[in-house]
């Protein structure tokens, strides 16, 4: 079975991002990217499924500028086998790189799609489900454990109020969460190695997908800041504040 | 046109954050026209569609019922969506992991654009959504036909529980898929309120230093009427099991009164609280950042702080 396991370059998780003064977006210029730690869950799953002998092959797939490549490199040194961009310069929305990632699965039929839940750039939370709909595929959104039992894939998943068990019929699409596993580091032997790996280039047009997008950005603007407030001296004096001036026990 | 809210339920009872999503699309309805209604898919859900048919602005409720809606699988519920969505202008749902896993199912079969997690409304096709983890707000604005919103209960004020009555008309089934089967549930027990809709939440941090600690917080909020909740540090050394996680990974909370003990207040844990009425920061380090956001900071030894809050809440 093949594993897809799309992936997105993102601003790195540990950097503060900042508005840009124009209210155009936030600032990518000169910023650390990284891939989207979700994803770095989803491709250890996927590494870890072939090393147990359930996976065939892995394939990392990102969309995006051409500077993706790094992402896709991160993939394959921690052990994904190839790698496929969809090189565009557009700013592509969920339901665009979901068409996508249909048009990829298509093409190279994987019999299972492991997908980080959600980018930390957008946090839109969408692509997993919809590419499971377009391809008429059963989906596990959130998972913290995944396994496959024979044409069957056993799911379970972070809900609100705990875990859920689901059982999808293979091919399946699952998201993942962060309880999943923790992902590995590449070696420096395994970086070197990924440059070898084979990476292939296709766009959108190439694939026959419409990648306009249909959501219009206004505007980004900083959140409304919260101001720092008082200390307080003892646990009196706070009990004190929090019944007479904030009224709130 | 109207607005179609789906409505998240266990075949019992509502989820509190539906009535989150009829404020917001009550607000939507007074921009585009329109009536608010709402969708309750499931398996003998009828207790459910009557308690829905009170909540206050709600027009008419939808009842379909069927084994095959009774564990909310998106297999099953987005092509019922899809069947119904052409006589409606917006289709929103709350946030939720519900929301979240069947909205944009529904809206790719539409061949839409969906808008996740919105915190205001402007207009009918405009909103206001946290990107980056609420570090930035984008406002965007949607040019399909029918808009497909997800919205962030703690945005919205909850719409009052009684004082409509909505007409209960049932609609059919659009069957069962078979994709997928749900095999059961491992619910966190609790006697304390929901985290997401509590008035008073208590969080714990890697400050706790074991899971056991988190006793003293149970305490408190015993006494407080409290949720309790934790940052991602505290799950991920073990203390707590993940459904307790406020932040970004987490859950959202904006309650009266946030009090966050042993928590440094990474980014990721403040994307999830800093919407709190009143914020309260116990911790001996008096530079963490928990306190630039923080309306009553105290520095202390919270293993004092804590039973001494305890016994101060009874006075």
């Amino acid at each position: 079975m093949k594993v897809l396991v799309p992936i997105k370059r993102v601003i790195d998780a540990n950097v503060k991002v900042r508005v840009k003064a124009d209210e155009s977006g936030v600032e990518l210029t000169n910023v650390k990217m990284a891939m989207n730690p979700f994803c770095e869950i989803a491709v250890e799953e996927a590494v870890r499924l072939k090393e147990a002998g359930t996976a065939s092959e892995v394939i990392v797939v990102s969309a995006g500028i051409t500077q993706s490549q790094e992402t896709l490199r991160t993939g394959l040194a921690m052990g994904a086998d190839r790698a496929i961009l969809i090189q565009t310069d557009v700013a592509l929305e969920p339901l665009a790189i979901a068409k996508l990632l249909k048009a990829v699965v298509d093409k190279e039929e994987p019999g299972l799609l492991l997908l980080g839940k959600q980018a930390i750039d957008g946090d839109n939370n969408q692509t997993a489900q919809m590419v499971s709909a377009l391809l008429g595929w059963s989906q596990a959104t959130f998972a913290s454990k995944v396994a496959v039992d024979g044409d069957k894939l056993n799911v379970t998943r972070e809900v609100d109020g705990g875990l859920e068990n689901v059982n999808l019929n293979m091919p399946a699409v699952v998201s993942v969460d962060l309880r999943l596993n923790e992902p590995r580091y590449a070696s420096l032997p395994n970086i070197m190695k990924a440059k070898k790996k084979p990476l292939e280039t296709v766009t959108p047009e190439d694939l026959g997908v419409d990648v306009t997008p249909r959501v219009e950005t206004v505007k980004v603007s900083e959140p409304p800041a919260r101001q720092a407030g008082v200390k307080v001296a003892s646990v009196a004096e706070l009990v004190e504040k929090l019944k007479n001036e904030a009224k709130v026990i | 046109m109207s607005i179609l809210v789906i409505a998240e339920h266990d075949n019992a009872a509502l989820k509190p954050a539906v009535l989150n999503a009829v404020t917001a699309a009550v607000e939507l309805a007074g921009h585009a026209g329109g009536d608010v209604h709402l969708l309750v898919a499931g398996e003998n859900a009828g207790a459910v569609a009557s308690e829905a048919a009170q909540i206050a602005g709600v027009a008419k409720v939808l009842h379909a019922d069927g084994a095959e809606y009774g564990h909310g699988l998106a297999e099953n519920l987005a092509p019922l969506v899809v069947k119904l969505a052409s006589g409606y202008s917006h289709v929103i749902a709350a946030a939720t992991s519900f929301g979240k896993n069947v909205l944009p199912r529904a809206a790719a079969l539409l061949d839409v654009q969906p808008v996740s997690d919105i915190s205001a409304v402007e207009s009918a096709d405009t909103f206001v959504r946290p990107i980056y983890a609420g570090n930035a707000m984008a406002t965007v604005r949607s040019t399909d036909s029918v808009k497909l919103v997800t919205i962030r209960g703690t945005a919205f004020d909850a719409a009052a529980a009684e004082g409509g009555s909505a007409a209960v008309e049932s609609t059919d089934s659009a069957g069962d898929t078979g994709l997928s089967r749900f095999l059961g549930q491992e619910l966190t027990k609790s006697e304390r309120p929901e985290l997401t809709t509590a008035g008073i939440v208590i969080s714990g941090g890697r400050g706790m230093q074991s899971g056991d600690n988190f006793a003293m917080l149970e305490k408190v909020a015993d006494k407080l009427g409290a949720a309790i909740g934790a940052s991602r540090a505290a799950v991920d050394a073990g203390f707590v099991p993940n459904d307790y996680q406020v932040g970004q990974t987490g859950k959202v909370v904006a309650p009266d009164l946030y009090l966050a003990i042993g928590i440094s207040g990474a980014i990721q844990h403040l994307a999830g609280m800093k919407d709190s009425k009143v914020i309260v920061a116990i911790n001996k380090d008096e530079e963490a950042p928990i306190f630039q956001v923080a309306d009553y900071g105290l520095v202390a030894d919270l293993f004092q702080a804590v039973p001494e809050l305890e016994a101060a809440l009874d006075g």
